[in-house]
């Protein structure tokens, strides 16, 4: 057997109060196909970052030796020449450009600037031969589906001469069909001696294509396991991958649950564009007054789209399902409408849906309720520096004033922001979307205390979160999501980490007997 | 980077102290939240200081003081529509086409059917929401972007003017109308050395300024806010009673009281008090800073990017009103390169590219550096050329600073 292609040693790489990586190891034998598997955040995505460049050398720490030489990429195009290419979730190609003009975009056939149409497009076509898309390179990549797109991402890494393919999430946005037609040829690539990283959590698609599959959990390698043998089960991974450590302490309550505040009933949604896929398909569920539920899944479960889809149709295309408020029906079309009926909505997207970044604290916070600041259209200036600093001083908003741009805020106290402006609108329900993403960890647990004193004071509260320990620890009751669906329903006594992941990532066996 | 958060005072370990800031803290915070409106305001002192002391005293002379005003008028009021526009977050190209159109609507209106100027005015103005409306619907409703679309209207009521003037130029206007433009508010009372009703006027506004600071001061005390120290406060009344009589004292020394300086005060304070204290006007604010955010917190940003262009329409009718009365005529060239002044204007104004940010009262800040510039440079007799090279640097130098501003303020 050959040496290993690749070896990431020690690898540690710190964000301003996180550690995203610590000493991570990986090693990726020549002509494999090697899984990586964790939770979100738990360290995949920066790692393939560190690995092709994204983050250069010097901006962490440890070494990287691909095929025994020692690599130090100063960006990306660096990785790329010598043969590691990275194949992102959210494809990067140019709509309205040719699919040849993709596949050689910033690596043209050419001679002084000028291009070669006649090589261009003859290499294009043999290279589209070897991915099996059976399209003339000059189809426009716009009139193409997500599944060949992603089949000319990997002809344009083809064309880079790639000897590492890193595809994170391949799968996500395809179909059965396509995803079927993919790993297929991730097969055919393997064959022909290129080795690829696969970052997946459909633990069935690892067990077909993967030899080995390395877990990270937490920024850290928990370890490295052989596929191939066939000896590793599903329930081995998931016990790999969850297992992280309880680092917080949860506030104390004695849950007071109410009658039904909102419920959702077979809630239907399309992908905005792709109106062949349900990115929501089919999700009852409810939160009573004084309740924390939990909606667990991982990265494409839908979760995310089926709030916003709640809260004002806000995502996709709505094609069935009811909302009741309190028994009865109630319309959401829009975010009016469903702000009018006591539901709010804190997004996962601090930074792009949820912060004016260019106005201060005190703006943010009444946006979304300036009726009570104001009287008969005007705004009274005083009483909402108030509200602001009350809520600067009861949430602890660390920042010089009220009128601070939320744009120089840290992460946490962005959050906060977030937060007061939800519950300054006083809501019945409040849906929080990944409430503690990229928080450091004094702010994660004030926040964990607000979330308990809205439940204790009577609200419906809906948290979507990531982190299973955060879920356990808040929750009285926990929903799981997987690929638009909702697998599970399990109380918090009954729930393990465990139990929950197995329901997150449902083969699709288990699926086709849901059906 | 991060730790913006915390910047405690370690001189002192004192707790109640953290609680009572200084004067030196409370001064600069207050200007470090409009560094580029006050930067703007002292570059505006600056530039007429320079230019008094280079024209020898002429441009400040009550009669340029006068002209300077009536000169740019209509791009001032432009600068305000304009100024909203761009906090929404887009960009009106059409501005001044629109106002040559509406010129030249009025003087048709009044000259060739001899309708009553009250009449033709209010139409007029009527058109110009109309026009705004048009281009609003297509924006917000249909989603073609405001350069688009505004070049188009820039083309079409350019056009429009032409065919209805068939080239030529149409006046002369009634005598109520030309006023608008170059009018002045009636002399009152017994003969003195100034227009007593432009003093009247000045007492009255000095008058409701200082009644409106202390009682905003002390409504801001009954809710306990944090109050500038009060030596500051002084300091900044004496300021605005110094310009306010000075300002007062020119003009009631030549003509009296420009009556469009009159509009042009309603309209900054209306439109600023509306931008400033309103629901819609913090909901432009809102969109124009972030679009998504808005929308998830239940602004109907169509509407407001909608209605923001009819107060375009409306505003540039009016500044193509002023135009055509103080020019007596409707003439095809009118209006020609407004929009590009009033976009200058609402940019060194402090306006953001991106949207989101500006005010009222610095369009028209922006709008008389620009003016006092022109003014300034043509009584030195710098021609029309090299005028045109200083203001193209100058819009550059105000926005550059501005981004080197906010990058030296960090993330």
């Amino acid at each position: 057997m050959a040496g290993p292609v690749l070896e990431m040693r020690a690898i540690t790489k710190t964000f301003p109060g996180v550690r995203a990586l610590s000493d991570v190891n990986l090693t990726v034998a020549a002509g494999e196909v090697h899984a990586i598997c964790g939770e979100n955040g738990a360290g995949k995505s920066t790692l393939m970052k560190v690995l092709s460049g994204v983050y250069p050398h010097g901006s962490y720490e440890g070494e990287i030796l691909f095929k025994g030489e020692p690599c130090r990429f100063k960006d990306i195009r660096a990785s790329e020449r010598r043969g590691i290419v990275i194949i992102h979730q959210e494809l990067a190609l140019v709509p309205y450009l040719s699919i040849a003009e993709n596949v050689f975009l910033g690596n043209e056939h050419a001679r002084r600037g000028v291009i070669s149409w006649n090589r261009t497009l003859t290499h294009a076509g043999e290279l589209l031969r070897r991915v099996g898309l059976h399209e003339h390179p000059q189809t426009r990549v716009a009139d193409l589906g997500v599944g060949k797109q992603q089949l000319v991402e990997i002809a344009k890494a083809l064309a880079k001469e790639v000897e590492l393919l890193i595809l994170d999430e391949p799968t996500a946005a395809l179909n059965d069909e396509d995803s079927r037609k993919l790993l297929e040829l991730i097969l055919e690539l393997k064959a022909q001696g290129i080795a690829c990283i696969l970052i997946s959590h459909k633990l069935n698609e690892i067990a077909k294509v993967a030899d080995s599959v390395t877990i990270l959990r937490d920024g850290r390698t928990i370890e490295t396991l052989a596929v191939g043998a066939g000896g590793v089960s599903e329930d081995r991974i998931i016990r790999g991958m969850v297992g992280r450590d309880l680092e917080h302490r949860y506030p104390e309550r004695t849950p007071e649950i109410g009658e039904v505040a909102l419920a959702v009933e077979d809630w239907t949604v399309q992908h905005p564009i792709d109106h062949h896929r349900n990115v929501v398909d089919g999700v009852s569920l409810h939160v009573r007054r004084g309740e924390i539920v939990g909606i667990a899944g991982l990265m494409g479960a839908g979760r995310t789209e089926l709030a916003m889809s709640v809260f004002g149709r806000s995502y996709g295309r709505w094609t069935g399902g009811r909302v009741l408020m309190h028994g009865e029906e109630i319309r959401t079309r829009t975010v009016s409408e469903a702000v009018g009926h006591g539901i709010a909505y804190v997004t996962e997207d601090r930074k792009q849906f949820g912060l004016n970044l260019a106005d201060g604290i005190s703006r943010n916070i009444s946006l979304g309720a300036l009726g009570k600041v104001s009287r008969r259209g005007w705004i009274n200036e005083h009483e909402e520096t108030r509200v602001a600093e009350r809520y600067r001083a009861s949430m602890n908003i660390k920042a010089p004033s009220v009128f601070t741009e939320t744009g120089k805020l840290s992460g946490g106290n962005q959050q906060k922001v977030v937060l007061s402006k939800w519950i300054f609108a006083e809501p019945e329900v409040l849906i929080l979307d990944e409430p503690t993403r990229g928080i450091d960890v004094g702010a994660k647990a004030e926040i964990y205390t607000v979330i308990a004193d809205l439940a204790a004071q009577g609200k419906a509260v809906l948290v979507i979160s990531s982190e299973l320990p955060e879920l356990l620890g808040l929750c009285d009751r926990i929903y799981t999501m997987a690929e638009g669906r909702l697998t599970g329903e399990v109380e918090r006594a009954d729930a393990t980490q465990e139990s929950l992941m197995r329901l997150m990532t449902v083969s699709a066996a288990i699926q086709n007997e849901q059906v | 980077m991060a730790q913006t958060g915390t910047t405690p005072q370690t001189r002192k370990a004192d707790p109640e102290a953290v609680g009572r800031p200084s004067l030196q803290d409370a001064l600069a915070r207050a200007l470090r939240g409009n560094v580029r409106q006050y930067g703007m305001l002292v570059a505006l002192a600056l530039i007429v200081v320079l230019f008094q002391i280079w024209t020898d005293g002429i441009l400040l002379q009550p009669l340029n003081v006068t002209n300077l005003i009536q000169q740019n008028s209509y791009i001032l009021i432009l600068a305000i529509g304009m100024m909203i526009v761009i906090i929404a977050g887009h960009i009106d190209l059409s501005v001044g086409s629109l106002a040559a159109f509406t010129g030249a609507a009025a003087a048709v209106m009044m000259v060739k059917h001899h309708l009553p100027w009250p009449v033709a005015l209010v139409a007029c103005l009527l058109i110009g929401a109309a026009a705004g409306a048009w281009q609003g619907f297509w924006i917000s409703y249909v989603g073609i972007p405001s350069f688009i679309v505004t070049l188009a209207g820039m083309l079409v009521f350019r056009g429009g003017t032409q065919i209805m003037l068939q080239g030529q130029s149409i006046a002369p206007f009634p005598r109520g109308f030309q006023k608008i433009g170059s009018g002045f508010l009636p002399e009152v009372g017994p003969r003195t050395d100034y227009h007593n009703l432009t003093l009247l006027l000045g007492a009255a506004v000095l008058a409701v300024a200082i009644l409106q600071e202390v009682r905003g001061r002390r409504q801001a005390a009954s809710y306990g806010l944090e109050l500038l120290p009060t030596g500051f406060f002084l300091a900044k009344l004496a300021a605005v009673t110094a310009a306010v009589a000075v300002f007062t004292l020119l003009l009631a020394s030549y003509h009296g009281f420009p009556i469009v300086l009159l509009i042009l005060a309603v309209l900054l304070f209306g439109f600023g008090y509306l931008m400033r204290n309103s629901i819609i006007g913090r909901h432009t604010y809102a969109i124009g800073g972030n679009e998504a955010a808005a929308k998830l917190s239940g602004v109907k940003s169509k509407r407001v990017v909608f209605l923001a262009f009819v107060t375009m329409g409306v505003l540039a009718a009016l500044a193509g009103l002023v135009f055509a009365a103080r020019l007596n005529a409707g003439t095809p060239q009118a209006g020609i390169n407004f929009e590009l002044e009033a976009i200058a204007a609402a940019f060194i104004g402090g306006a953001s590219a991106s949207g989101g940010v500006g005010t009222v009262l610095g369009a028209i800040i922006g709008g008389l550096v620009l003016g006092v510039l022109n003014n300034g440079m043509s009584l030195v007799g710098i021609g029309t050329d090299y005028q045109q090279v200083i203001k193209g640097l100058v819009l550059l130098a105000a926005v550059g600073f501005d981004v080197y501003n906010k990058r030296k303020a960090g993330s």
